[in-house]
């Protein structure tokens, strides 16, 4: 029995660190929530173990009470404590919500849109906006303000490891900041229930020193780097010739698309549409049969290319950097 | 409405005429959920009517102090329900639980029950209005 708890034991714990763990705090907000997790946490072990140990007591007891003692401890116990008790949490809690909901002193830099089943993100870079998808990148030690929009249903954006949960509504804006003070990529995850890929909703956040992300941002910012060999070159023509720049942009080709991801910078990715690792294996399966890694998708398969065809695809987009 | 009472045995001599309960004393009870619902309804249709019109980092500054009027209002009121139901409740000698079937216990009864639904509303309300303390702006 021990030695099954021992084997257990870890594995309960293993959850809690992760590229997606509220109680491996990589950012400031975060921080504050699981401090406030753990201070309940404690807090209600400490009541249950009191709550035990009288019950304990009540059941072994064997002598009466004085009704006046057995009133004041209703009284002190079970009134007085739990109402002092829940209303210092509450406090706790309220006063996490002022630091949280500040975006700092400059306008939002990052417009994050959660879409049925990804996320599209636009930073500020100047006088233009350069779009990427599914994979954020963020400065560590900064206070990065976001607004977050949806064009079809709610969705939550939510990176556990970097800070608090908002809502993306249809015809709001709401905001929110993060501030990462460890460096690392961490994953965020749509946590409203939006449709049949809900689960799949899921993107990452690559937090850096300030230098790294500005180059980082200006690289995504350039157009797309030119096919360097002749696989290459006819991926990119059969992209344009079957219509694929309909709704995917790929930026200093005639690719504009708005309607699925932007993929100028689409190689530069660690994962594809946030859920595979981004190689050429994924690329030719979310060509093929995105309904299978993403159900209800709005891309539609592919199947009447040819597997040469696919591959030359794939290889193109995966040089795309 | 005729009182409950009428038509019934007569109560013990030692109960007082004045803790005739009628059916409207039912009422009473319901008087403090009440009010906590209207200091919600209040709170809640002020702040978000505001909001749904004003810029989304408009001061809350005038909502801050209207819901500090309804919370006083409430507040006050609900203090006033408890002292009601207190005294209803210390009626005469008897301390409690109040169960017997007579005039005399049904009147401590609704008092006890009035006290304690007072307290449970008088925090319902004062934490319907905590937030306020802490929100500056309507985001």
């Amino acid at each position: 029995m021990r030695n099954r708890a021992l084997t257990i034991a870890p594995l309960l714990f293993a959850g809690c660190e992760g590229v997606q763990s509220a109680l491996a705090p990589a950012g400031r907000d975060a921080e504050r929530i699981a401090n406030l997790f753990w201070a309940m946490v404690v807090g209600g072990g400490v009541v249950w173990l009191i709550v035990m140990a009288v019950a304990v007591y009540g059941a072994r007891a064997k002598h009466e009470h004085s009704e006046k003692l057995a009133g004041r401890f209703i009284l002190w116990g079970g009134v007085v404590f739990p109402t002092v008790t829940i209303t210092a949490l509450l406090i706790g809690g309220l006063a996490l919500l002022p630091p949280t909901l500040d975006l700092g002193p400059d306008e939002p830099r990052l417009a994050v849109v959660g879409e049925q089943f990804w996320w599209r993100a636009r930073y500020r870079q100047g006088d233009q906006w350069v779009e990427v998808a599914n994979e954020l990148h963020l400065p560590t030690g900064r206070r990065t303000a976001m607004t977050l929009e949806s064009p079809d249903v709610i969705h939550a954006f939510w990176v556990p490891s970097l800070g608090g949960k908002v809502d993306t509504i249809p015809g709001r804006t709401n905001h929110i900041a993060y501030e990462p003070t460890r460096a690392g990529t961490y994953r965020g995850a749509c946590t409203e229930y939006c449709g049949q890929a809900h689960a799949l909703m899921a993107f990452h956040v690559v937090a850096e020193e300030p230098a790294a992300f500005e180059t980082w941002l200006a690289h995504q910012a350039e157009p797309a780097t030119e096919p360097t060999d002749a696989e290459a070159t006819r991926g990119a023509a059969l992209f344009l010739e079957h219509g694929c720049g309909a709704c995917h942009a790929v930026r200093g080709t005639e690719a504009a698309g708005v309607i699925g991801p932007d993929l100028t910078h689409v190689g530069s990715r660690a994962h594809l549409g946030g859920v595979l690792p981004n190689d050429t294996a994924s690329l030719v399966r979310f060509i093929r049969e995105p309904e299978a890694i993403k159900p209800d998708v709005r891309m539609p398969a592919f199947t009447t290319l040819s597997d040469a065809e696919t591959a030359a695809i794939a290889h193109y987009l995966e040089g795309l950097r | 409405m005729s009182p409950v009472s009428q038509g019934a045995p007569p109560e013990t001599p030692r109960d007082p005429a004045s803790t005739a309960e009628t059916e409207e004393s039912l009422w009473w009870l319901a008087s403090a959920p009440l009010a906590w619902v209207l200091h919600l309804l209040a709170t809640y249709l002020t702040a978000a009517n505001y909001c749904a019109k004003a810029a989304e980092d408009a001061s809350l500054t005038g909502v801050r102090l209207a819901i500090a009027g309804y919370t006083a209002v409430a507040l006050l009121a609900l203090v006033l329900l408890a002292r009601r139901g207190w005294r209803r409740h210390r009626a005469g000698e008897s301390l409690g639980p109040h169960d017997f079937d007579t005039r005399a216990d049904r009147h401590r009864f609704l008092g006890f029950t009035l006290f304690l639904l007072s307290g449970a509303a008088i925090l319902g309300v004062a934490f319907a209005a905590l937030p306020a303390v802490f929100m500056e702006t309507c985001r």
